[in-house]
This record gives structure tokens, sequence and C-alpha cells, in this order.
């Protein structure tokens, strides 16, 4: 009895559960709106396409001049500002793509097709690989040095030998439009937000939705403004890597101390000196954090983008995957592993990049990069040329190595695959059927068995219980949304995958990051195991547990642990080592265990931080849960995908989105409370 | 030591500061209109306001230094921040040279900053990202000077606040004293007449302090500006001040030299303020002195001590003299006479 009084919360929670419980075995689906709510919804996905198509061709109809059929033409204005804005994002991914790798359309942007049919010269001639990979190394160098050429050196070369240099310049083509806009924006946008209290209120909810939607279900309405093509794919991914940029900058701005904006304002700075001179540069640390965030968004796009027409490496591991070959989508994945991990590392360079004033240099001295690359320029051109007389068999190895020419270890892999299923069939047939047969399927029918009263019952009730009325309405009016839609079962389905990857994700990332954390140098290497896994687009993760599972929900599954496990591991690595010192000595003189010390004063300590991680799981496993409906699921997932190649999309595509958005929210709401009032508890605010 | 403004030389006053007012608060300027002048930090209090300055009038000249005292939280920031414009004032009227600070436009304001004034903060307030050299020419950079010119000036404060061969050093890489040089360096370059200064030493441990104010005294031997100076240390506003003045809940309430301050308290506030300050370290010869009278050379020592030394600086000198020691102005005038026995009475008396 004195249990109960002393831990009040606990009893709640009993009570709650014998509550859910209770609903759970006694209501079925005979009872009608206690078992699953109507859908109100439904029509919204129509309404929604009816918005927009009514925004994109009817609302405000201007005339624009057709040079074409020499005519006034009336169109509707909105259709006309995506046009152009379409027109002109194509244009400079063209311009980057050509100059890469040559070609035509930017000439006859300017020109016309007939011009360029007439006149054998008028096209661009791509420059040689080795120029490109050359000036790449030259530019590592000059910012960084050794380590950072080599670096380049080695991706270049990895790129080029295996084949992959024409798709790899289509991606990086793409991603040179798409970050430096969504840097520009998400710094814009974060400076504005800083300024202005409002655009921070309208902002922060809007960003939290962007956060927490899954990629897919941008494509639909990207596509339904934009069209399809690169310049469809580099909005979406613009889109999806703005909201972290935001977030960052108005982050690192609000802890520039109001010191060091007074110093800048007795500097006698300008508003704008004061911005770009003080603020930004002060803030640098969450800002740069922000600017690999948009790198790692643009490649972890680089796939989905696909979907709607974005050529390049993403496009061709896509088409490996549904082909399953797995080694040729291995070779791939790297390829984009690398370009993501060169770019972040060159634009951290260039940020830390120092100048030096008092070198008085002759012309030589100051522009030696400048004429360096000249002389590389050259170089690679007159290797090309002498390449064209030595490889006589139409491929020149030193001006552009085709696609699919170069090396591949595709044939290894594949032998390899077929190893291990010779080998282990059985015991991984084993291994996936029972979990399959005894875990999974039992588990999504007692999700799906699960009446729609006791599941609010039991969020509301844990929403209550942690942060008062106010969370329970608010978790009550998110699950709300996902209960009148269409699309309960699916999502009841997704957070049948997602609890199970969060639960093994969670004991697995504690337990190694509670023993890493014992030990400075493992915890070093686990932070770097955790800091090199979280540069690998999520996708990416796909394609070794086909290898091993085929496509089955246990390889999405799998996939969803090994991508969820990162944050879990991090935040407890980090959340231990943050366990002031002199506690932990207080412990040890007080005679604990290291067990007793771990349990009693360290786990304690470290769980708000800890739980934050969890949040992050979670996020983690719903992104990967959606993005295993590439491999087949039937969870909201799915529908999302399926919604992609339906004309009518934009409406299915965006609600299923906010579906899973609002779940994300609601679990993000839950764990953001708890663990802020515990550390306000803890006195560790 | 600090150069004594003269009475007699007509005095330049370079700020001047008119009833002013600063009050924090959603409605603080409906309710300093209520109140008519007379501002009870109290009632403000109650009613959501929080009081910084309250009704300072006061002017500083030129050459002159003036230590600004008072406990943790009453107003001595706030009123700096309200002479360099940093926050808006409630009320009241500042001039600076003459010209109506409050009435300046932004691109006077800033030109103002960029020519006039320079600060230096309490907590360094660095720019992190750049280096010593780049900080001290930050100033001049945003001013639009070329790199070079910048540069070359930044080279020579660095040199003049003893950081030469550290220029390319990143703050984080410094000491707090030596951050501070950098402070000092920065608010410097562009040549200020007007040096604001917010508890510049306090963060710093007692050694470096000392040592930093040695060098603040070295450079304003050198430079000779008009220095608003905050401390609450009054020790250091012992060592550094021309005048000082005592803020209590924003109020200014005493403004004056330090002996002044030390044996005329205007109010009891001041009083316990001052009680424990030893007297010998602020006094000077001339306040402790006698008439000569009929005192003949020869009944006096030979030594001589200036009017304007101050008691501890000299006593170990005149207490070694058998006779008593003749004080003499600028010119070399005896105008007194110093009795070992006041001085004893000085140093160890109850009084
Ligand atoms: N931006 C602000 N908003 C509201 N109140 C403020 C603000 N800045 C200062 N105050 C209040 O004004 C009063 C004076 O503050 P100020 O910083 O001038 O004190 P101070 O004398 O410099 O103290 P310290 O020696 O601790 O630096 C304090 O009561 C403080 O709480
Ligand atoms: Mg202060």
């Amino acid at each position: 009895m004195n249990y109960i009084t002393e831990h009040p919360k606990l009893s709640q929670f009993a009570v709650l559960l014998a509550v859910f419980f209770l609903l759970y075995f006694n209501i079925n689906p005979a009872d009608g709106i206690f078992w699953r709510l109507p859908s109100l919804l439904t029509d919204l996905p129509r309404i929604v396409n009816d918005s927009v198509d009514f925004l994109m061709f009817e609302w405000w109809p201007i005339e624009i001049y057709d040079p074409e059929i020499e005519e006034y033409e009336e169109t509707a204005l909105l259709k006309e500002i995506t046009r152009s804005f379409s027109r002109s994002i194509l244009f400079c991914i063209e311009l980057i793509r050509e100059i890469l790798l040559g070609g035509v359309k930017t000439i006859v942007a300017f020109t016309d097709w007939d011009f360029v049919e007439e006149n054998e010269w008028a096209r661009l001639p791509a420059m040689p690989w080795t120029v490109v990979a050359a000036g790449g190394i030259l530019i590592g160098y000059a910012l960084k040095g050794k380590g950072l050429a080599l670096l380049v050196a080695f991706a270049t070369i990895y790129i080029s030998s295996f084949g992959q240099w024409e798709p790899a310049m289509e991606t990086l083509s793409f991603v040179l439009i798409a970050a430096p806009i969504s840097f520009i924006l998400g710094l814009l946008l974060g400076v504005f937000a800083y300024k202005n209290r409002t655009t921070e209120a309208i902002l922060m909810p809007l960003l939290n939705v962007a956060q927490t939607m899954p990629h897919f279900s941008y494509l639909v309405p990207v596509m339904v403004f934009f069209g399809i093509g690169d310049h469809a794919g580099a909005i979406a991914t613009i889109i999806f890597a703005t909201p972290p940029m935001i977030r960052l900058t108005l982050l690192g701005l609000k802890k520039v101390s109001p010191e060091v904006l007074d110093a800048g304002m007795m500097s006698g700075c300008r508003n704008f000196q004061l911005l770009y001179k003080v603020l930004i540069p002060t803030a640098r640390r969450d800002i740069l954090i922000g600017v690999n965030q948009v790198i790692m968004q643009c490649l972890a796009m680089a796939v989905i983008a696909s979907f709607i027409g974005a050529k390049g490496l993403g496009f061709n591991l896509l088409l490996a995957l549904n082909q399953l070959r797995i080694g040729q989508a291995l070779e791939l994945g790297i390829c984009i592993v690398l370009i993501a991990v060169v770019l972040d590392k060159l634009s951290l360079a260039w940020a830390n990049k120092q100048t030096d004033y008092f070198a008085d240099l002759p012309f030589m001295q100051r522009h030696k990069y400048s004429l360096f690359f000249g002389v590389i320029f050259i170089t690679g051109i007159v290797l090309a040329y002498i390449g064209s007389f030595i490889f006589k068999d139409g491929i020149n190895y030193l001006y552009l190595i085709p696609h699919n020419k170069g090396i591949t270890t595709e044939n290894f892999w594949q032998a390899g695959v077929d190893w291990i299923w010779d080998t282990f069939f059985f015991s991984l047939k084993a291994f996936n059927e029972s979990l399959i047969q005894d875990v999974l399927m039992p588990m999504k029918a007692a999700y799906l068995a699960m009446p729609v009263v006791a599941t609010f019952a039991l969020v509301m009730g844990v929403g209550y219980i942690i942060g008062g009325i106010r969370s329970a309405l608010i978790v009550g009016a998110l699950l709300l949304y996902i209960a009148l839609t269409d699309w309960w079962d699916r999502a009841l389905i997704t957070a049948y995958m997602t609890t199970f990857g969060v639960i093994v994700s969670v004991i697995i990332g504690i337990t190694v990051g509670s023993l890493c954390a014992q030990n400075s140098l493992a915890t070093k290497v686990i932070l770097l195991v955790c800091d090199t896994f979280q540069t690998f687009p999520s996708f990416i993760y796909l394609i070794p547990v086909i290898m091993l599972f085929g496509v089955t929900d246990t390889s999405v599954l799998i996939a969803v642990i090994v991508y969820a496990t990162i944050p879990a591991t991090r935040y407890t690595v980090e959340g231990l080592g943050s366990v002031p010192p002199s506690l932990q000595d207080a412990g040890s003189m007080s005679g604990v265990s290291r067990l007793q010390r771990w349990v009693k004063i360290e786990l304690p300590l470290a769980f708000p931080h800890i739980m934050l991680g969890i949040n992050q799981t979670v996020v983690f496993a719903l992104f990967m849960v959606i993005i295993g409906a590439m491999i087949g699921t039937d969870d909201l997932g799915q529908y999302i995908l399926k919604a992609l190649s339906d004309k009518q999309g934009t409406g299915n595509g965006l609600l299923l989105g906010l579906c899973v958005a609002f779940i994300g929210l609601a679990v993000d709401h839950l764990i953001n409370t708890w663990a802020k009032k515990r550390k306000e508890d803890l006195g560790i605010a | 030591m600090p150069s004594k403004v003269s009475s007699d030389k007509k005095k330049n006053a370079v700020i001047k500061c008119d009833s002013v007012y600063k009050i924090f608060g959603d409605n603080a300027k409906k309710m300093l209109q209520k109140s008519n002048g007379n501002v009870d930090a109290k009632e403000f209090q109650d009613a959501g306001c929080v009081v910084g300055v309250n009704s300072a009038s006061f002017e500083v000249y030129e050459g002159e230094m003036l230590v600004v005292m008072g406990l943790s939280g009453s107003g001595k920031s706030t009123l700096l921040r309200c002479i360099s414009r940093l926050t808006d004032t409630t009320a009241g009227n500042i001039y600076i040279d003459g010209k109506d600070l409050l009435a300046l436009s932004d691109k006077e304001l800033i030109n103002l900053r960029r020519n006039k004034m320079g600060m230096v903060f309490q907590s360094f307030a660095l720019l992190p990202h750049k280096t010593v050299l780049e900080n001290i020419a930050f100033p001049l950079q945003v001013k639009g000077n070329s790199t070079k010119d910048s540069m070359n000036r930044a080279l020579e404060m660095a040199k003049l606040v003893g950081l030469d061969g550290r220029e390319n050093y990143f703050p984080r890489q410094l000491s707090g004293g030596q951050q501070q040089r950098v402070g000092i360096a920065r608010s410097l370059a562009v040549e200020p007449d007007i040096w604001f200064l917010d508890e510049p030493f306090s963060a710093l441990d007692p050694l470096i302090r000392k040592e930093m104010q040695d060098e603040f005294l070295r450079l304003q031997g050198v430079l000779n500006k008009t220095i608003l100076f905050v401390t609450h240390d009054f020790d250091e506003a012992l060592r550094l001040a021309d005048r000082i003045a005592i803020m209590k809940d924003g109020i200014i309430e005493q403004i004056d030299t330090p002996a002044n301050i030390v044996l005329n308290p205007a109010t009891e506030y001041v009083a316990k303020f001052t009680r424990e300050v030893p007297r010998e370290k602020v006094l000077n010869c001339e306040s402790v002195m006698d008439e000569i009278g009929d005192l003949a050379d020869s009944d006096m020592s030979q030594l001589r001590v200036s009017k304007d030394a101050i008691i501890e600086t000299v006593c170990e000198a005149v207490l070694s003299e058998q006779k008593p020691v003749a004080v003499v102005d600028k010119n070399d005038k005896v105008v007194g006479a110093l009795h070992c026995s006041k001085v004893i009475h000085m140093l160890f008396g109850t009084k």
C-alpha cells in the first residue's frame, strides 16, 4: 500500500492498463463505433485534390503570349509560376550537368533545336573525368590538405572505375543545385524566425509536421505542381532538406550571447553586417550541423526523388533493387555514401578555412590553385585526346568510362549471396519463418484486434499521466485524425512494425551504449560508428537485408532495427557520459558495485537524455517502415507508394503522410513532455 | 596615476545625462508619466516593472575617468547601455559632445559608434570564429577600411596590449586575461574618444586583475580618453577613478571625488558603502595637511610631497621624517605642512 502512495504515477499506470485490457477483451467488431470509428474523412482526399486542381488550373487566370501559335492564351497564374520556377531550376541542373558530362540542352535554351542540329559544333563537350576528379582533389587539398585530397581521390576513382561516372555526375548536378538552395532558404527562414516572433510561432508547428512526414508523401504534390523530372526531384529534395536547416539556424542564433551582439553593435555594424558578420558566424557550429543535414537529406532523397524522374545513381539503385541485383545495388550505394561524405567534408573544410592577411604573395603564388587547375584542365584534355588513339574499341577510358563498362564486383557479391543462401538457407529460412509465424503474425493480429476506444484510452491516458489534460487532448486530437480516415487499420500495422522495431532497437541500443560508455576508447569508437552509419542514406540499409532475408517483413524490420538502433545507442552513450563525475565518485565511495552504480545512479540520471534518443529511434523507425514499402509491406507506406502512381494521388499522398507524421508527433510530444519534467525534477534542465 | 582634472581649468562635458530613466516592462512609459518623475522601485516592481536607471543626471568631462559603482543589479550596466544607446531610454536626455544622442538617426548613431565610442565587455564578447587579429580589426573592417590598413592597425593594437606573437590564435586558445586584452584592443582600434568599460576585469583572478589594471593605467596614461568604467570593486575604483558615482536601485546616490565620497558621504547608503574603505588609500595630502602658519623653513624636513599624492603612497617617507613635511602644488610652491601625528592618527586612529 505504501508503495502505491509513494508512486502515484505507477498506480495510475496500473489502473490505465487494467482499463485498457478490459476494453480490449470486451469489445468486438460487433460493437460498431467502439470498435472502429466511422471514416468521416473519406472525402477529404478528393477535396484536397479538387482544391489543388482548382489552384493549379483555374485560379486567377492570366493571359500569356505564346510565341509558337502567335496568340495570347489563357492559363492559371499558379501554373505559370510553378512552370517558370521548374524551368529555371531545370536550367541550372542542366547547366552543371552539361559542364560535367556535355550536352546540348543549355545551348538550346538560348537558341533552338534547329540551330543545334545544323551546327555540329554547337554542343558542350563533356569534361574528361580525369579533369573533374583532379579538380575535386585540388579543391580538397586547397581547403584542408592531403587527407581530404586523398578522400576525394578515392571517391572519384572508385566512382569512375566502377563505371558509375555518368549517373554520379547526374546525381551531383542535382545535389549541387538542391543543397545550396536548401541551405540559403533554410538560413533565410531561420534568420527571419529569429528576428520575428510571429514567424517563429507559425513556423515551428509546420516544421514539426514537415520533419515527421515521410519522404514519399511529398512526392505526389510536387509532381502535381511541378511535373516530373530532375527539377521535381530537386524541389522535393529542397522541401525535405530545408526544415532541419531552419531549425538548426534558429537554434544556433538563439544561443548567441547578447554581449556578443552588443559588441557587434558597438563596433558600428549596420543591421546586415550584424547578421552576416556577427550573428551567423557566431552560430556557425549549429549552422554547420545544418549544412551536414542538408547534404545528407539531399543524398537520402537521391533514390526517393528518382520516383518522380530524377536521374542518376538513385534511379539506378532503385532499378537494381527492383531486379534484386544486390551486388550492383551495393556498389551504387557506396557511390552515394562517398559523394555524401566528400561533399560534407568539403563544405566543412570550406567553412573553417582561414585567410592569411600578411602573406604578400606574388601573382603566381596567389593564384596558384587556379593556375594549377588550368594545367590540370589542359593535361586532362590532352590525355583524353591521346586516349582516343590508344583505346581503339570505342571506349576512351581517359575521357569517360561509360555506364556499366567499368569493373564490377557484382558477381562476387552475387556469389556471396548465393553462398549464404546455399549454406544458411535452412537456418535463415527457419529463423525467418519462426519470426514471422511466432512473433510478427500474432503481434500484428493483436494490434489489429485492438478496439479503437481501447487505443484512445491507452494513448490519452498515458498523455494524461505524463502531461495532464493538455497532453491528453493533444495526442487525442492527433489520433482522432487518423481514426477518422480510411486508414486506421493500415496505421495499426505501421504502429505494430514500428513498435517491434523500436523495442528491439532500444534494447540493443541501451545495452551496447551502456557497455561502451564504461570505457573511453569504446565510447569514441561507438560514436564514430554511429556517425558513419548516420551518413548512410536510409534506403542503403535495405540492400544487405534483402540479400539475407529476401523480400519479406523480416527484411524491413531488420533494416528498421539497424537504422533505429543508431540514435538509441548514441543518446545512451552521451547520456551516460554526461552524468557528473562527482556523483559517480559519491556512488563509488558509498560502496556500490559497478552494476548497482549503473542501475541506481547512472541510468536514472541519464534516462531523460536516453528518452530523447528513444524519441529519435521512433522517428527513424517510422521512416524506415515507410521506406520499407519499396520491399513490400501492407501498411501506410504501401498506400503512399500507390498514391505515387495515381493521377489523383495528391490528396491520398498528403493525408497519408499526415497520418504517419501524427503518429510521430504524438510519440514526440509524450516523450518530450516527460523528459522535460523529469529533467526539471532531477535539476539537470 | 590617473591625471586629475584640475578644477580651475574650464571643464568640457563630453557626456551629459539629464534625468535619464530606464524602466523595463511593458507599460513602463505610462507608469513613469503617472509618477511624474518620482520613481519608487517597490511600487514599480509590484506593477511588473523593473527599475534600471532612475533619474540619472551628471556630466563626464574630457579626459576624465568616471567609475560607476554599486551592488549587483543596481543598474550600472543599464546606465552604460543607455549612454551607448544599446538600449533605448524610457525618458530623459543624453548629450554626447553637446549633440542629442537620442535624436540621432540610425546612420548617425552607427557613425558615432564607428568613430567615437569603444566598449569593453565583462564576458569579453569576442567573436569565436575570428582570430585575435581579426577580432581587433573587426570594427575597422565593418567601417569599410581596406583589409591591409585594418590588419596593420590591428597588429599595432595587439602590440599595444601585449599580445604580439598570438595574433593568429582563436579566442578559445587564450586565457581570460589575454581574451580581455583582445577586447580592450578591439575597443581601441578605432581610436575612440569615449571609452566604456563594463566590469572589464571582474571575470579575472586577482593576480591577473592587478596586472590588467596596471596595464590599463599605462594605456590611459598614453591615450588620455574620456572613460566610463563600471566595477563593484572599491579597490579598483580607488586605483583608477577621478570621480566615483555610487548607484543603488538605479539611483545615483553620490557622484564625487574618492576623497569626498569617503569624507563626506551624501547619504546613509554611501556611508555604509564606504565604511570599510581604508582612508589612506583615498585621501591625498591636501586633505590632511595643515596651514604652514608660522613654521620656519628650518622647522620643516627636506622632503616635499605633492598635494595630490595619496597618503598611502607617501606615508612611509613622511613617517620616517622627524619634522613636518612640506606639501607643494604643481608649481613647487609650498601650500601646507603634513604632520606625522596627523598621518598616524589617520592610519591607526579610531575614526
Ligand atoms: N533586459 C532586461 N529586462 C528586464 N530587466 C532588466 C534587463 N536588463 C537589466 N534588467 C534589470 O535591471 C536592473 C539593473 O541591471 P544591471 O544589469 O544594470 O545591473 P548591474 O548593476 O550591471 O549588475 P551587475 O553588477 O550584476 O552586472 C536589474 O534589476 C535587472 O534585473
Ligand atoms: Mg552589469
